[in-house]
């Protein structure tokens, strides 16, 4: 495989060692290598390089720069919250502490490319410079005039320098309307299931054999292979199931080569960690434990969205209560739900052609102060008045992101709403005050 | 080192393919000066006059060299005062100000850079004192005192000049303008952009100062010109140090220009765009695939490299998206096809999901809500759906309405490239109203 890492200017010893480090990305980081070209070349002035998340896109450059000890200068767009933060960063690595002191305080570009230039023209690179940007895709929330400054920065501060942009998203959602100068598009593409798995199995636990331990990558792969090709998330998952897969061998029940019974094992277990851990429902740490109590069910503890019951008021359940029914209802149809003597209307009748579809397909719909009041008035039995407790408990629900106030126009006059809970937890609460909702849906008539 | 013995000098294949990177290089990414503008000398003479005119005789002048981008404006100026160097009065007397429109963003770090670059007296190393208003009056009054014959003539070049008129009031135009236009210290002022419609952006007051000589470079080259330039590009110099080398490389140059499939890959290129950055993008890439073991671009190299560049990268996306992810992809296009383009939310796309899964009793792709949800929420970082409005706290997750942003073909193209796609799903996405 080394074959491939062949390049002038290097030595061979430590492409060999980058080699290693790189399964299966031998060809790009082969294509990467040529167009860097030797050390004291000039290189593209951009380079832009996209593919989905965990394709080693960071890593493979890392490897490289780290390896071939290359002048970089590593950048996390996340972490440059302003743009002084990048500038002193890349000064920093670059030229050392003194040059990123010599920014004024808040930095535009032009102080950035000046005191760059002052730097270089003392020190002249002797092998290009790399800039790394990780996470691009937030350069285009920054400055406009940023990202099409970094594109050109070889020609601006008239350096031997490369910026290398990653992401996820693709380059034509980053081009700005007046255009800039066009960097080199380079795609990593994802990892094959051949090579999730000769990857994932690089990391075999050492008292186990090979072949056990990648028939286990093998069954894990066929559980989540279809739901998610993230490399690092199918590795914590290997990580942390695998106690559970070597269970019946330790104990002596299974020999290591009976595949069909670890498999049988295996599965159901696989498949609840794909509804609780994998979205983060249940942490890892409950999940090692849970494994661990093997009389306990796994998935038996409550998870994250279990605890959605929520203790409110008495009126205010009402006023969710009614706010649900005027988003979800159509204003037609409160006479004949909310009226005493509404006479006998069918729901055929009142169907309107475009409403077919169910109203808990398009989400609520907004409704007006008053028609929640109305229908409250006309849900709740006892007689209320409508003080200021009433309205402040309304405003409460909407800090408590139970409603939502939809137009900002006006505050006092006309407010309209909109209810933000979902069909299961206005169930619940429906069911402790006695009020059976879904006699009073239209969906559900 | 004598002619003679430069003619006999022979050196190691490796050592030649260093130097071939490094000139090439030096010519593709770094955008070196040719000896000659190729194509432009018109534009090349107007403009040398014109700035000799002002550098010699003292004659303030204003022009904007208008072009698209990667048309060479950068180029011709360079070349003009590279030209204009050669000139002694010139080169004593003239005194340049390079100012970017995406550096100096607001007229304060433009008037600072300009009395830096000027070296007045307010200016100590790269320091600079005082304020906007007394920069703006030192500097105006350092023109003013000066005059045709006594004062040394400026050049100020303004890259990106677009930008600079979206300065609050235009107030550096306006001065440098006010100041070519009278009788005060001589000034050049050149602009560069790539807006057509440049002067419609300038004030009235700014737009009457200036003097409305553009020079326009629409190069507009033959598909036989373009791959004159593609030879010329790749082609070595004379003073190559190995003649041999040199002679046989810019044969195989030739043959790879006569070549059917080159010339193919580059009409394609050629009819896309006709700028030469795109060229030098590709050519580059051909570059980067010379190494000692394969001493030469081969035809199979360019063709190679017009592929890479001409990849859709959306299509590349698609293809590495699980399968869950692609069955969504595929309801939110039936969703689409239905209901002609109307946004969706993830209810209804899941709705559709489920459609397809009763109608194939298939128990492998029962998945719950939340996978779905991530799956959903993944689509949404990577762009390939986009919420109809930003409000993101306002409305549940579930309820957001949403647009896909990939185009039927695209999906379809996708679908087919997909490494072991399932039948059934292929089936689904044909199926309907495709």
């Amino acid at each position: 495989m080394s074959s491939l890492l062949q390049h002038p200017g290097h030595e061979e010893e430590s492409l060999q060692r980058v080699s290693d480090q790189l399964p299966c990305r031998e060809v790009q980081a082969g294509t990467l290598l040529s167009l860097m070209g030797q050390p004291h070349q000039y290189s593209y002035p951009s380079i832009f390089i996209y593919g989905h998340r965990s394709s080693g896109k960071s890593h493979v450059l890392h490897v490289l720069l780290k390896e071939l000890e290359l002048p970089h200068a590593p950048v996390s767009c996340v972490e440059c919250v302003s743009v002084a933060l990048l500038f002193e960063q890349v000064l920093l690595s670059f030229f050392g502490a003194d040059a990123a002191s010599l920014l004024p305080r808040s930095p535009s570009l032009s102080d950035f490319v000046r005191v760059y230039r002052n730097q270089c023209s003392q020190s002249p690179a002797e092998q290009t410079r790399y800039i790394v940007m990780e996470k691009a895709e937030l350069l285009r929330d920054a400055d406009a005039n940023l990202l099409p400054a970094l594109l050109r920065l070889q020609e601006l501060v008239e350096d031997n320098v490369t910026v290398i942009l990653l992401s996820e998203i693709v380059w034509d959602k980053f081009r700005p309307n007046t255009g800039c100068f066009e960097p080199l598009l380079l795609h990593f593409p994802d990892y094959s299931k051949g090579e999730l798995q000769h990857i994932l199995s690089h990391d075999r636990h050492p008292s186990y054999s090979a072949e056990f331990y990648s028939s286990y990558i093998n069954i894990l792969l066929g559980v989540f292979y279809s739901v998610c090709r993230d490399l690092r998330e199918l590795r914590h998952l290997a990580a942390l199931n695998f106690s559970k897969f070597c269970e019946p061998v330790v104990e002596g029940k299974v020999k290591e080569t009976d595949t069909h019974k670890l498999w049988r094992n295996m599965e159901p277990h696989l498949k609840k960690a794909m509804q609780t851990v994998y979205l983060r429902e249940v942490s890892s740490l409950q999940w090692e434990k849970m494994q661990q109590m093997e009389e306990k069910e796994s998935g038996a503890l409550r998870g994250l969205s279990a605890h959605t019951h929520v203790e409110l008021p008495y009126y205010s359940k009402f006023l969710l209560i009614a706010a649900y029914l005027a988003s979800y209802n159509p204003a037609r149809t409160d006479k004949r739900f909310f009226l005493k003597h509404h006479g006998k209307i069918r729901k055929t009748n009142f169907l309107k052609k475009n409403e077919k579809t169910s109203n808990h397909l398009l989400g609520p719909k907004p409704f007006p102060l008053d028609r929640l009041l109305a229908i409250f008035y006309s849900v709740v039995d006892s007689r209320v008045a409508p003080t200021a407790s009433i309205f402040s408990q309304i405003s409460s629900l909407v800090t408590l992101q139970l409603l939502t106030q939809v137009s900002h126009d006006d505050q006092l006059d006309a407010p309209k709403y909109k209810c933000a809970v979902s069909m299961d937890f206005i169930c619940a609460i429906s069911r402790t005050v006695n009020f059976e909702i879904v006699n009073y849906l239209y969906d559900f008539l | 080192m004598s002619k003679r013995k430069m003619e006999n000098t022979r050196l190691p294949v490796g050592e030649c393919i260093s130097q071939v990177q490094e000139m090439l290089r030096e010519r593709l990414c770094h955008q070196q000066l040719p000896d000659r503008p190729e194509g432009v000398e018109a534009q090349h003479k107007h403009l040398l006059e014109l700035l000799k005119r002002t550098a010699v005789h003292g004659e303030s002048n204003s022009v904007l060299i208008v072009g698209p981008r990667g048309a060479g404006k950068t180029m011709l100026l360079k070349c003009v005062l590279r030209d204009l160097q050669e000139e002694k009065e010139a080169q004593k007397n003239l005194l340049q100000v390079h100012l970017n429109g995406l550096l100096q963003t607001d007229d304060r770090i433009a008037l600072k850079e300009i009395t830096r670059q000027l070296h007045l007296e307010n200016a100590v190393g790269d320091k600079v004192f005082g304020s906007f208003a007394e920069n703006l009056a030192f500097l105006l009054e350092a023109l003013k005192k000066g005059d045709r014959s006594s004062s040394r003539p400026a050049l100020f070049v303004l890259d990106e000049f677009d930008l600079f008129a979206h300065h609050k009031n235009q107030t550096l135009l306006y001065n440098l303008l006010d100041v070519s236009q009278s009788a005060q210290a001589p000034i050049a002022v050149v602009g560069l952009t790539c807006r057509l419609d440049v002067l419609e952006l300038l004030e009235k007051r700014v737009k009457s100062r200036f003097s409305h000589r553009q020079i326009h470079l629409l190069s507009n080259p033959t598909f036989s010109q373009y791959l004159q330039r593609v030879r010329t590009q790749l082609s070595l110099p004379d003073h190559f140090p190995d003649r041999k080398f040199a002679l046989d490389w810019n044969a195989s140059v030739e043959t790879l220009c006569e070549d059917k499939s080159v010339e193919d890959a580059l009409r394609r290129h050629f009819n896309s765009s006709k700028d030469f950055r795109s060229m030098h993008m590709l050519l580059m890439l051909c570059l980067s695939r010379v190494s000692v073991a394969k001493p030469g671009i081969k035809p199979a190299d360019l063709v190679e490299a017009s592929r890479m560049s001409f990849a859709d990268a959306k299509a590349n996306m698609l293809h590495g998206l699980s399968i869950l992810e692609l069955c969504l992809i595929i309801a939110m296009k039936h969703l689409n096809d239905v209901y002609e383009g109307e946004p969706f939310n993830l209810q209804m796309v899941h709705n559709e999901f489920k459609k397809f899964l009763q109608r194939k009793s298939n128990s492998m792709y029962k998945f719950d809500q939340p996978v779905i949800l991530k799956a959903f929420e993944h689509l949404q970082q990577l762009e390939l759906i986009r919420p109809v409005d930003s409000s993101l706290a306002k409305t549940q997750r579930e309820y957001q309405l949403m647009r896909l942003m990939l185009d039927h073909s695209q999906i379809m193209e996708a679908l087919q490239k997909y490494p072991q796609c399932p039948t059934d799903v292929k089936q689904w996405a044909m199926s309907a109203f495709g």
